[in-house]
């Protein structure tokens, strides 16, 4: 059963000479337990789609579905219970002046969790961050150290959908191997279901089973991972795509 | 000669627990070159860019002994000098674009102003150049996004944005964080190849800061390796592959590869000897 569909999304901002048709007729399923992946060019509307689906896309059509279930134009608190989002800038989704432990407790808090204290220090570890950046703020933190706490926070509910927004995008390779390896094991533990945005290619060949190319706000191509390892793309820009990365 | 020429430069902050050192005694130069730094996250790349240009907020604390751009000694000059430095000499792409920008002004404003502090030009001439620039980077709808606010834009757009801001005052070193981790392969070798023509070109110097190790070891012509505040290995980039040390072949191995699909990827296991040893030089 898909855990979310998508069909015929189109946003759009904006009007007259300034309207964007950000995402244009878009289309996709991702069965439970699957890892999904959305390439392609910058400002073809990868982040637009995962922030239609949390309800912070203004003007949207379409129809959205999670776990059998229509979207409405407001999300529920049961919807944020399911599904988080893990944003592309660690910078600008960390409020600055809340330490790390406040981040992390009032989610819990928000989420109805009573073993507040404890539940800390376990997301904390699970990130690959030690005790020390428990009471640090945001601008005492690294890139890196900043993701890994969004990525914290993004758990703490113990939801069954993760939209990832180039979650190691921002990192070095060591900790996202890391975090990759956290996620891959979430999701064995967790049966979770993931839509991972990502301009690596071998980040999504390395999570994902199936991805779907973008271009200029269109899903050109949806393609299974062997086809990607095989560098067998049928759009002419999935090709292109694909030959610049040779090597990766 | 060098443009640039660091020495035993250190990045300190006080915290509760004790003074914490970002960066410790590192040592390099400059020249007309792409000199990349990588290092996993919290290993101080961002601090040691940030302390040439003594971006540094306080309480930190920035020592060495001695930046020198040219012959002058940044770390002798008044903060009013210092700024001038910062706008016209070295220019530096932060790693966290959209808050370098103006969040209530709109993009095209920002660039014409950009563009008028460093040339004595008319606002109409200022627009099409900024547009230009806009176009260089790869920006499909330049007109739109000059009305547009930071907010609207996607993250490659923003880092697309922040870049041709610095390139407006013609620096003699640009100093780029990550400036590329959001950008797709095909938009990447677009702006890779504005800084490369800069280089080879202007005999600009550019310090690139990234954690993609194939990227570096395919653009960049040194390379500088750091960990936990310190330099642990030098190398030329295109033999980036073949590097010694423990720790830059952990980084290595723990890159996912399209052709070789594994199940879990190789963590790095980190040594304490590692942190120890003195920071090596960077001196060309
Ligand atoms: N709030 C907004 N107002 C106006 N335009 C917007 C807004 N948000 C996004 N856009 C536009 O929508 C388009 C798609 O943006 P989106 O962020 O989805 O791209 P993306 O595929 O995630 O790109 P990147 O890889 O660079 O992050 C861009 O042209 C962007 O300028
Ligand atoms: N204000 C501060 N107080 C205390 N420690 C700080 C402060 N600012 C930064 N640090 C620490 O300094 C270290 C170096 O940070 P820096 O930003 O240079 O890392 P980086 O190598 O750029 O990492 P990344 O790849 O994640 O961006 C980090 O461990 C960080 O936590
Ligand atoms: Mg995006
Ligand atoms: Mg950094």
């Amino acid at each position: 059963m898909s855990m979310l569909s998508v069909s015929d999304l189109n946003v759009w901002f904006g009007t007259g000479r300034d309207r964007v048709d950000a995402v244009r007729d878009a289309t996709f399923d991702v069965p439970a337990g699957e890892s999904f992946g959305l390439v392609g060019e910058s400002g073809s509307g990868k982040s637009t789609i995962l922030r239609a689906i949390t309800g912070l896309a203004p003007t949207w059509s379409g129809r959205i579905e999670v776990n059998g279930m229509t979207l409405g134009p407001r999300r529920d608190r049961a919807f944020y219970k399911t599904v988080q989002m893990v944003f592309q800038d660690p910078y600008a989704s960390l409020h600055p002046r809340h330490s790390v432990d406040a981040v992390l407790g009032e989610t819990l808090h928000l989420h109805g969790f009573k073993d507040i204290d404890a539940r800390v220090v376990k997301l904390l570890d699970d990130v690959g961050l030690g005790g020390q950046f428990r009471f640090r703020y945001p601008h005492q933190l690294s890139g890196g150290q900043r993701q890994r706490v969004a990525i914290a926070r993004a758990l703490a509910g113990e939801p069954e959908i993760l939209l990832l927004d180039e979650p190691t995008s921002a990192l070095d390779v060591s900790v996202q191997a890391e975090i990759l390896n956290l996620l891959t094991d979430l999701r064995a533990e967790r049966s979770l279901t993931y839509v991972m945005v990502s301009h690596d290619l071998a980040v999504v060949g390395h999570m994902c089973g199936r991805l779907a190319v973008m271009k200029d706000g269109r899903i050109v191509e949806i393609m299974d991972v062997q086809a990607l390892r095989d560098r067998q793309a049928t759009h002419p820009y999935s090709q292109e795509l694909l030959r610049n990365s040779i090597g990766a | 000669m060098s443009l640039l020429d660091v020495e035993n430069l250190w990045v300190k902050f006080p915290t509760r627990q004790g003074v914490f050192d970002a960066v410790r005694g590192v040592s390099f130069t400059l020249g007309k070159e792409r000199l990349g730094i990588v290092g996993e996250s919290g290993s101080g790349k961002s601090m040691t860019g940030r302390a040439i240009l003594r971006l540094i907020r306080p309480p930190g604390i920035v020592q060495a002994d001695h930046i020198k751009l040219g012959g002058d000694d940044l770390l002798q000059k008044s903060e009013k000098d210092m700024r001038a430095v910062r706008g016209q000499r070295i220019s530096m792409v932060m790693q966290d674009p959209k808050f370098s920008l103006n969040p209530v002004m709109r993009i095209g404003d920002q660039l014409i102003e950009a563009y008028r502090l460093a040339n004595k030009s008319d606002r109409k001439g200022a627009k099409s150049t900024a547009i230009e620039a806009l176009e260089a980077v790869s920006i499909r709808d330049p007109e739109r996004v000059m009305r547009a606010y930071p907010h609207e834009m996607s993250g490659g757009m923003g880092q697309r944005i922040m870049i041709a801001m610095m390139l407006i005052p013609d620096p003699e070193i640009l100093i780029a964080d990550e400036p590329t981790s959001a950008l797709d392969v095909s938009v990447q070798r677009q702006v890779l190849s504005i800084m490369d023509k800069l280089v080879t070109d202007r005999g600009m110097g550019l310090i690139f800061i990234s954690h993609d190790l194939n990227l570096v070891a395919d653009f960049c012509d040194r390379v500088l390796i750091m960990y936990s505040g310190r330099v642990v290995e030098v190398c030329q980039a295109d033999r980036l592959h073949e590097a010694t040390h423990p720790y830059t072949r952990g980084l290595l191995k723990s890159l996912p590869r399209l052709d070789q699909p594994q199940g879990k990827l190789q963590v790095l296991k980190r040594d304490p000897a590692w942190a120890d040893a003195p920071s090596v030089s960077g001196r060309a």
